[in-house]
């Protein structure tokens, strides 16, 4: 047996291979062989690691998505829903969106701690190679309208069929968030405007769907054909399918590709008759702006969150002082939007 | 005083070292740290010719927007303005407030992120 192991952490490392293995021979039989297992980087709220199996003279490449340390040591992000519901929701998913398919759930009492195995999806999750290169060329202009039709699946799955989630509609996020940014005591005129304009001008209710709550570019695989597997379910939630559709608009989302309102990639005129060819409900571009704006608070606040950690003292880094320093980002952003509602 | 060197060569030479020395020879995570190090200090450069003239005029403006005495700092005078628009006493439709806070804006941006795209577009 080879094992090839490239780890932040031995001790952790060492208890992921003999729980893999045991999976392994249980899963593929006992001649299978765990040949690689390497931590990647990225994803601060769960640990993702590349794991290969060798097995029936092939060989599998499979993720882990882990809990940090296999057990949950505090709740990181309040809204994140546990490893095991997220597995669940891509089982659901499976068949109408293009995802991942989940190979084996390890519960937190496991030798694995809590932790679900996939299958890995090749192609590109970086936000900026995906809007410029070459490779990506034919995928962009595909994917405003795949898009469109994994967000009309994803709302389209039966509530009943779901997990247990929280429903978050979008003054209960509103209140929320200025919640958050009321507790820092760091007024800002442009976040009050925004407050205020949300709160006068509510969207009229929809009938609660599954929420991917973190669909944008850096959280979908790219190939060259287009979108190949949509990843990072943990912020889901029952909710108002315009706050998907909106949150892949934010300009933070378009990564400098103002131009394209869809993700940097895509008109919304296009990605809401895709959306509505798959069977989702007809949306005007104006119906989106209320979500778009709060995408944009939220967004901004999130950044506020960041730097509080280092103002704090809880994260001295530069990286969380720095962040600070792109608030108003968003500031531009819900002038550029609230400038159209005046 | 002295002002030999001054704060605005001090924070160059910091920067400088950083770039040229310190970047080059760190790995992974280190490095991009410096990176972003590096960024923080041409932010501070920034700051430094932009915001004396730029908070003088955002006082000007502010003080004329909400009629107040002049004298107030420019903190004192966006908490007041937080609260008017909290309250409803001001909003979105009252002439010279989008444009007084497009043009603090730019200002914070040039100093914070010069080449964020929501800039071009403003």
């Amino acid at each position: 047996m080879l094992f090839r192991v490239i780890v932040a952490k031995m001790g952790n490392a060492e208890q992921i291979q003999k729980a893999l293995t045991a999976w392994a021979e249980q899963f593929y039989g006992a001649e299978s062989s765990l040949e690689h297992v390497a931590r990647l980087s990225g994803g601060a709220s769960q640990e993702t690691w590349a794991v290969d199996i060798a097995a029936d003279g092939g060989k599998y490449e499979l993720i882990l998505r882990r809990v940090p340390g296999g057990f949950k040591q505090s709740a990181r992000n309040s809204e994140a829903i546990g490893l095991a519901t997220e597995a669940r929701l891509l089982e659901c998913a499976s068949g109408t969106v293009p995802a991942p398919k989940v190979m084996g759930v390890f519960s937190p009492d496991s030798d694995m701690g809590e932790a679900f195995l996939m299958n890995r999806i090749s192609g590109e999750t970086i936000a900026r190679k995906i809007l410029r290169d070459d490779d990506y060329s034919v995928a962009r202009e595909k994917l405003t309208v795949q898009c469109g039709k994994a967000l009309a699946g994803i709302h389209a799955i039966p509530v009943s069929e779901l997990p247990d989630l929280p429903e978050t509609p979008g003054l209960a996020q509103l209140d929320k968030y200025e919640d958050i940014y009321r507790g820092f005591d760091m007024p800002r005129p442009i976040f009050e405007l925004a407050i205020s304009w949300l709160r006068q001008n509510p969207p009229p209710p929809s009938p609660a769907v599954l929420v991917h709550g973190d669909f944008r570019l850096g959280n979908l695989i790219v190939d060259e054909s287009g979108l190949a597997a949509v990843l990072d379910w943990e912020l889901a939630h029952l909710g108002d399918p315009r706050e998907d559709i909106a949150w892949l608009c934010v300009n933070s989302w378009r990564f400098g590709h103002t131009e394209n309102r869809v993700g940097g990639f895509g008109q919304l005129e296009d990605l809401l008759s895709a959306y509505a060819d798959a069977g989702g409900q007809s949306f005007s571009p104006e119906d989106i702006d209320w979500w778009e704006i709060l995408g944009s608070l939220k967004w901004g606040i999130m950044c506020m969150i960041m730097y509080e950690a280092y103002r704090s003292g809880a994260d001295p880094s530069v990286e969380r002082a720095a962040i600070g320093r792109r608030v108003s980002e968003t500031e531009i952003d819900l002038l550029n939007l609230l400038e159209g509602k005046a | 005083m002295h002002d030999a060197p001054s704060q605005k060569e001090m924070i160059q030479a910091v920067k400088a070292f950083i770039d040229n020395t310190a970047m080059p020879s760190l790995k992974g995570h280190a490095a991009f740290h410096a990176r972003v190090a590096s960024n923080v200090l041409a932010t501070v450069l920034r700051e430094m010719d932009i915001r004396p003239e730029a908070e003088s005029e955002e006082v000007q403006r502010l003080t004329e927007l909400l009629g107040t005495e002049p004298g107030q700092s420019a903190v004192a005078l966006n908490k007041l303005l937080c609260e008017q628009i909290r309250s409803g006493e001001m909003s979105l439709t009252r002439p010279g407030l989008l444009s007084h806070l497009k043009t603090t804006t730019i200002a914070q941006l040039s100093v914070d992120q010069p080449g964020y795209s929501g800039l071009k577009t403003s």
